[in-house]
């Protein structure tokens, strides 16, 4: 098996002798790595998109907009991932991002997992009939973990996710109030007493 | 009295760097000091009488335990390299995590001879390989099995048995992830799994030295004398492979840098020095002097410099003794504004690893922050700014800035991977072919290309749109801001010029190991040696921790 450390540097090497720089090579070698520690298949793709890269074009997406459609050629994964991931602060706003025709979508993926984390908010990726949680760069949850190579994301749609409860406040007030049974209720003794400081907050 | 950190633009030199000594704060002193109270043990030792076979050592402490395994194989005379080329070595190490089944110890057999062509699991920690000093090898044995000791003085210029030629962990071969033992406390300094297959290596040359004696001669043969084991180390070959870490790992190379700065600030703040303490330091700092007058080596530039620290440290010690008084505040403040007024920067350096010595209560907290979670200082902050981002680099590379990269003699070479052995290498760009491929190791030329583009960009614009048409300096970009929070990430120089001596990026490396004797065979590798004088493993659970001062040599 090889170790995630081996990953890292063979993935940061192929893509800058994939005509990427020593920087961005760096941001591919970590997302590679990030990949397969969550058991998806970063290697496969990157090694599958580098093949046909030679004989085949990509538009490559700088500047990221609400939609972002391409008519002729697919984004490559890379460029749109780090754009999405440079410009994730001003993009929070939009809520909702579509992008039509990334190629090798799982290589975008990692950009937005660490987007959540700087943004501290869940992102949701759907991707065609896939949906990908990724919950603050710490882990990913997801209805297709197992898929192998992904070609092409004909309908790439991130919502950023609210931070918000998941739960009704009637159910936080049941449960508090059973937390509450592990209390000492404190007559006067102990209110004096068990305190370190007086009965008042400011004396 | 407050008295600041050193200026990172001085300290942060090559020159400095490469100037840099052993101290409390190196990594095989701290590995002494955590496995002090664990259970070692020699676990399995069949060697033929010839001393091949195989051995196992353990360290232990409640359900923990690190197997060293040895395998030792014949070699022929032809086969024998210390170059990094060689295929073949006198004996293979991994340290396991956990006891080794026999089912595990087959498996390695097949792999760890093997070295960077065999695969090893996520149960292996590190693996190395050593060579014997054949000469000494074959004295020591023929002494012994005659009922003697070996010659001290022949033990002396050598140093050791064996030398290693290559210490390998984190990840490489399939050898574990720093993630998946990163949280276990006794190994939070760097390299402490590494500094514990060298110890362990070491206690292995005398086993089988005394095994192969006693073979050769069962009625007449004694051991080796265990203050001349004592007194041997194991030897380091070391070239340009480990120079590229230290760039490549800049908030670590900070941690080890801001410790040993944070250390001598401290330590130049206590206003009154007690007597024990000066006593200490002044026992030291005389007892090392036999590490300067037995440090063999054939380079005439670290002759120079052995030879410059011996006159500086003379001075030093005359000034001690005829016009110090430590009773006065501030001693060691006062004796480090002596230091840069009178002495070079090998003296310097090299009293300042002894001031360390009177002082655990400030060493100690120091060594737990001498690691580092790169990972966390990755991510760009890209809604800085281009001013922000101009600012940072005239402020922490004011020097690197006024670099003319346009002249020959700035530009001169560049470092790149070579195909065979997958080692980095250093070439002069206007000789040979492969610039092209040049690693991005040239951060002063690279920091200073950021510069021209920031002075020509618009200082409200953001990071992320710089980054959009600048993807070429993505990797300096991110440096500049590991530096803005981590002034000691970033060596002060410029690490493609005509004038560079790589030397002195590996020194820097191995003074925080805890290397001595650094013995330059040119300006690109080196030997050195590691543990000589410490404590044998059933010597540590009592040992000496000024050792290192104490070495018959």
């Amino acid at each position: 098996m090889k170790s995630l450390s081996e990953i890292e540097t063979v993935s940061k090497r192929s893509s800058k002798a994939a005509g990427f720089s020593w920087g961005v090579a760096e941001e591919v070698g970590k997302n590679i790595r990030m990949l397969e520690m969550f058991g998806l298949s970063g290697i496969k793709n990157l090694n599958y998109y580098f093949r046909i890269r030679d004989k085949k074009k990509f538009e490559k997406l700088n500047i990221i907009s609400k939609e972002n459609v391409t008519n002729k050629l697919d984004f490559c994964p890379i460029v749109s991932g780090l754009s999405f991931l440079d410009q994730v602060r001003s993009l929070e706003s939009l809520n909702e991002i579509k992008f039509k025709r990334i190629a090798y979508p799982l290589l975008f993926l990692p950009f937005i997992s660490r987007a959540s984390e700087i943004i501290g908010k869940r992102l949701q990726l759907e991707l065609d009939n896939k949906v990908f949680l990724l919950n603050y760069n710490i882990s990913i949850f997801s209805n297709s973990l197992n898929d192998g190579i992904i070609e092409s994301g004909k309908d790439v749609l991130i919502k950023f996710i609210d931070n918000k409860d998941s739960f009704e406040e009637n159910e936080w007030r049941e449960l508090y109030k059973l937390s509450e049974n592990t209390f000492v209720e404190e007559n006067d003794s102990l209110k004096q007493g068990g305190a370190g400081a007086g009965l008042t907050d400011n004396d | 009295m407050k008295i600041e950190l050193r200026d990172p633009n001085i300290i942060m030199k090559l020159s400095r760097l490469g100037s840099f000594h052993q101290s409390k704060l190196s990594f095989l002193r701290s590995f002494l000091k955590e496995f002090k109270d664990w259970d070692y043990k020699k676990d399995l030792f069949q060697l033929n009488e010839f001393g091949y076979g195989t051995a196992v050592y353990s360290f232990k402490k409640d359900k923990r335990v690190y197997s060293l395994i040895c395998y030792a194989n014949e070699l022929n005379e032809n086969e024998r390299s210390d170059r990094v080329i060689a295929t073949k070595w006198d004996a293979a190490f991994t340290l396991h995590d956990g006891v080794p089944t026999k089912k595990d110890i087959e498996r390695l057999k097949n792999e760890v001879p093997k070295q960077e062509v065999g695969r090893l699991s996520y149960k292996e920690l590190t693996l190395s390989r050593a060579n014997k000093s054949v000469r000494l090898f074959n004295h020591v044995v023929e002494n012994l099995s005659k009922g003697l000791q070996p010659d001290i003085n022949l033990l002396s210029k050598v140093g050791y048995l064996y030398r290693t030629t290559a210490v390998y962990g984190s990840g490489k071969f399939g050898l574990a992830d720093r993630f998946r033992i990163k949280n276990r406390e006794e190994i939070y300094g760097p390299f402490r799994l590494e500094m514990m297959l060298v110890y362990l290596v070491r206690q292995f040359t005398f086993d089988q030295v005394n095994h192969v004696a006693k073979n050769m001669n069962p009625k007449k043969a004694v051991k080796l004398d265990p203050e001349i084991c004592k007194s041997l180390g194991i030897g380091n070959s070391t070239g340009l492979g480990m120079a590229p870490f230290i760039v490549n790992h800049p908030t670590l190379l900070n941690n080890w840098i801001y410790a040993r700065e944070t250390a001598l600030k401290k330590i130049r703040e206590i206003k009154h020095v007690k007597t024990e303490d000066s006593n200490l330091f002044k026992l030291c700092l005389k007892k090392s002097l036999k590490n300067i007058t037995s440090w063999n080596t054939d380079s005439e530039y670290q002759l120079n410099k052995i030879q410059s620290l011996l006159n500086d440290l003379n001075h030093f010690i005359t000034f001690l003794e005829k016009n110090f008084d430590f009773s006065k505040e501030f001693a060691f403040n006062e004796i480090y504004y002596w230091l840069e007024k009178n002495a070079g920067d090998e003296c310097t350096e090299y009293i300042v690893s002894i001031m360390m010595e009177p002082y655990d209560d400030i060493i100690n907290p120091l060594i737990n922050g001498m690691s580092s979670e790169e990972e966390k200082y990755f991510n760009i902050p890209t809604n800085r700014t281009v001013a922000e981002l101009k600012n940072i680099l005239e402020d922490k590379y004011p020097k690197i800035i006024d670099i003319d990269f346009s002249k020959k003699e700035n530009n001169k070479n560049f470092w790149f991977i070579s195909k065979n052995k997958e080692e980095p290498r250093l070439a002069d760009r206007f000789k040979e072919n492969g610039s092209e491929l040049e690693q991005p190791l040239a951060i002063a030329r690279d920091i200073k290309k950021l510069y021209e583009k920031l002075y020509v960009s618009k200082n409200s614009s953001t990071i992320d749109k710089f980054l959009a048409n600048n993807s070429d300096l993505r990797h300096v970009v991110r440096r500049a801001f590991i530096i803005e929070k981590f002034p000691y990430s970033e060596i002060q120089d410029n690490t493609i010029g005509e004038s560079i001596m790589p030397i002195d990026m590996l020194r820097l490396k191995l003074s925080f190991f805890g290397a001595l004797k650094f013995d330059p065979r040119s300006d690109k590798w080196l030997r050195i040696c590691m543990f000589q004088g410490a404590p044998l493993p059933e010597q540590l659970k009592d040992y000496d921790d000024h050792w290192v001062y104490n070495s018959l040599n």
